[in-house]
């Protein structure tokens, strides 16, 4: 029983986790909370869903779904963030970002009704029993596929020009600039990593639990972010950490509480955390300059 | 009495409008001292808000308190928790302290959702409507009044200074724990006033009214109008208030104008409103263009 919570748990949270992962990136790099970022994850998954629907393999459609989320989180970067970097309060951009928030998930309300779609059964529901366990292959298939995206990601902010050239901006921006950091395209960028990150977890959780919405975007993207904050917001590893932790936490709750306050026992135990360690999980303790 | 006048001369439309005017008045000065005034991020304005409906209506309903102690009771309950909430904003900034708000919110919102005597998600309802024009527009211009007196005292400097910087404030002496307890305490009573208000207008409160996008509602009018200012906010509140309204001629397109007028009213006027209009300014602008006649 409880190994089974626990897959079932670090299943939901490695997609917790893929999502925090948009949200902390982008955080580190120009400290906006991306408040359309649970939409992009929405729109990922409707994307998967169509395709899926046309009759293409079910990793065509992920590919797909992250591929046009990458095009989305740029587009929203461009048109609503970009215009007000450098003249105004980050509290500015928050309002945008609740903007774009309201603007998608009502355009998808527009195209598709505010009802849940069903996905069709793509990986089939076939389980296996390993020692006294019963894994269902789809969860190994999500874990699997979050962890090599996080594998991917984490080589490429490590190894790559461009990895380093985000890491940098995360340091300093203004610094980056003066050393020749096209700042405007790494932020295009960091925007366009996060929401294929996030297209990912949307199609795996439509899958998983054969269910998509247009407001599906709002819950798990409180959820994402606490994550963040819970790991360390700013922090690649800490999404990482504070998504699985997350969602063992709330599967726990949930069987060994009452499913009844689900929400509740999440929020509760991310202040707890944050009021003992106020930098979240992982997360650097900064000391303020003056 | 005034209220049955209005109530023949007014649109009964026209007057719910302004009664939602005054109540998110009330609603978000009380936001505007925490996140305006004082720079502390708070996305959790509808939790305070939501104690106080459900106070205020269970004291009503359950113990036919009358009217007048029960919107007291709503406030003073949701003043406390503001209280609570404040004291780890002394160890948490910025985006932490977003989050232990919104988290406290949906905490507040699930426990409702479960709480017997508030009728679970079913909601509550039967609660006799007392609010009207008259009450509402009264507790406004209290509230106005007693927010700039405080706003200019001593205190109210020291809470802008905190804003502006929290470590030079403290260095002038400013005791910044007190200051954001206490900025905590005054903003969740009026947001406990304010849902104790909504309440007695609404007859009927379910959890589901005090979410998350009540508090970004909230927090929208508030840096809409321009940050600190209460000019600013009360023009904010005006505005979000009747936007939607006037969108009802999109009909289902509504909510897709506000999300793209919120974007476009930020890249436009990125302070707000009202957030880099000075007095001052106006003065000599109006001067100089008299000279120029």
């Amino acid at each position: 029983m409880f190994w089974e919570q626990l897959l079932n748990g670090l299943t939901l949270g490695s997609s917790y986790a893929l999502i925090a992962l948009g949200y902390t990136m982008v955080y580190g790099i120009v400290q906006l909370i991306n408040f359309a970022h649970g939409e992009v994850y929405m729109f990922g998954a409707f994307v998967g869903l169509f395709l899926v629907t046309a009759g293409f393999n079910i990793f065509v459609a992920l590919l797909g779904a992250m591929a046009f989320c990458m095009l989305l989180g740029m587009l929203i970067e461009r048109v609503a963030y970009r215009p007000l970097r450098g003249k105004s309060s980050r509290l500015s951009a928050l309002i945008s970002a609740i903007g774009v928030s309201i603007f998608l998930s009502t355009l998808m309300v527009l195209y598709r009704g505010p009802n849940t779609t069903r996905y069709p059964e793509v990986l089939g529901g076939s389980t296996f029993q390993l020692g006294s366990l019963q894994v269902s292959t789809l969860q190994i298939i999500i874990l699997l596929i979050a962890a090599l995206l996080m594998v991917v990601l984490e080589l490429a902010i490590k190894k790559t020009r461009v990895g380093k050239a985000m890491r940098a901006c995360s340091q300093d921006l203004e610094a980056s600039k003066l050393m020749g950091v096209n700042v405007n395209r790494i932020i295009s960028l960091t925007f366009a990593v996060g929401s294929a990150l996030a297209a990912a977890g949307g199609v795996m959780v439509g899958i998983y639990y054969n269910a998509v919405w247009p407001y599906m975007g709002t819950m798990a993207g409180l959820k994402a972010f606490a994550a963040a904050v819970l790991g360390g917001i700013g922090s690649v590893p800490g999404a990482m950490i504070g998504g699985l932790t997350l969602g063992v936490l709330e599967i726990m709750g949930i069987a060994y509480l009452s499913s009844s306050y689900k929400d509740a026992i999440a929020f509760a135990i991310l202040i707890l955390v944050l009021i003992i360690r106020p930098q979240g999980l992982v997360g650097q303790k900064l000391s303020k300059k003056v | 009495m005034f209220d049955a006048f209005l109530n023949q001369t007014i649109d009964a439309y026209y007057l719910r409008i302004l009664i939602f005017i005054g109540i998110n008045i009330i609603l978000a000065l009380g936001l505007n001292l925490i996140t305006g005034v004082t720079g502390q991020l708070s996305m959790g304005h509808a939790g305070f808000m939501s104690l106080g409906a459900y106070t205020s209506a269970i004291l009503s309903v359950q113990l036919e308190v009358p009217f007048a102690l029960a919107l007291l009771g709503g406030a003073l309950v949701a003043a406390f928790f503001g209280f609570l909430i404040g004291i780890p904003t002394l160890r948490l900034e910025g985006d932490y302290l977003a989050m232990v708000t919104i988290g406290f919110a949906e905490i507040v919102r699930v426990f409702f959702l479960n709480f017997g005597p508030g009728g679970k998600a079913v909601g509550l309802s039967g609660i006799p409507q007392n609010t009207g024009f008259t009450v509402v527009w009264l507790l406004v211009l209290v509230v106005i009044v007693l927010n700039r007196q405080l706003l200019a005292s001593r205190v109210g400097r020291s809470l802008y200074a905190i804003r502006e910087n929290e470590i030079a404030a403290e260095a002038c002496g400013v005791d910044t724990t007190r200051m954001k307890v206490l900025a905590f305490s005054v903003g969740s009573l009026l947001g406990g006033l304010g849902g104790g208000l909504y309440a007695h207008y609404m007859y009927y409160i379910n959890p589901q009214d005090f979410g998350f996008m009540k508090s970004i509602e909230l927090l929208n009018m508030v840096v809409l109008g321009g940050m600190g200012s209460i000019p600013g906010t009360i023009i904010g509140v005006v505005i979000l208030t009747i936007l939607p309204e006037m969108l009802r001629i999109v009909d289902e397109y509504r909510l897709l104008f506000y999300g793209a007028l919120l974007v476009i009213l930020m890249i436009f006027r990125p302070n707000g409103l009202l957030g880099d209009v000075r007095v001052y300014d106006i003065k000599k602008w109006w001067t100089q263009r008299g000279d120029r006649e």
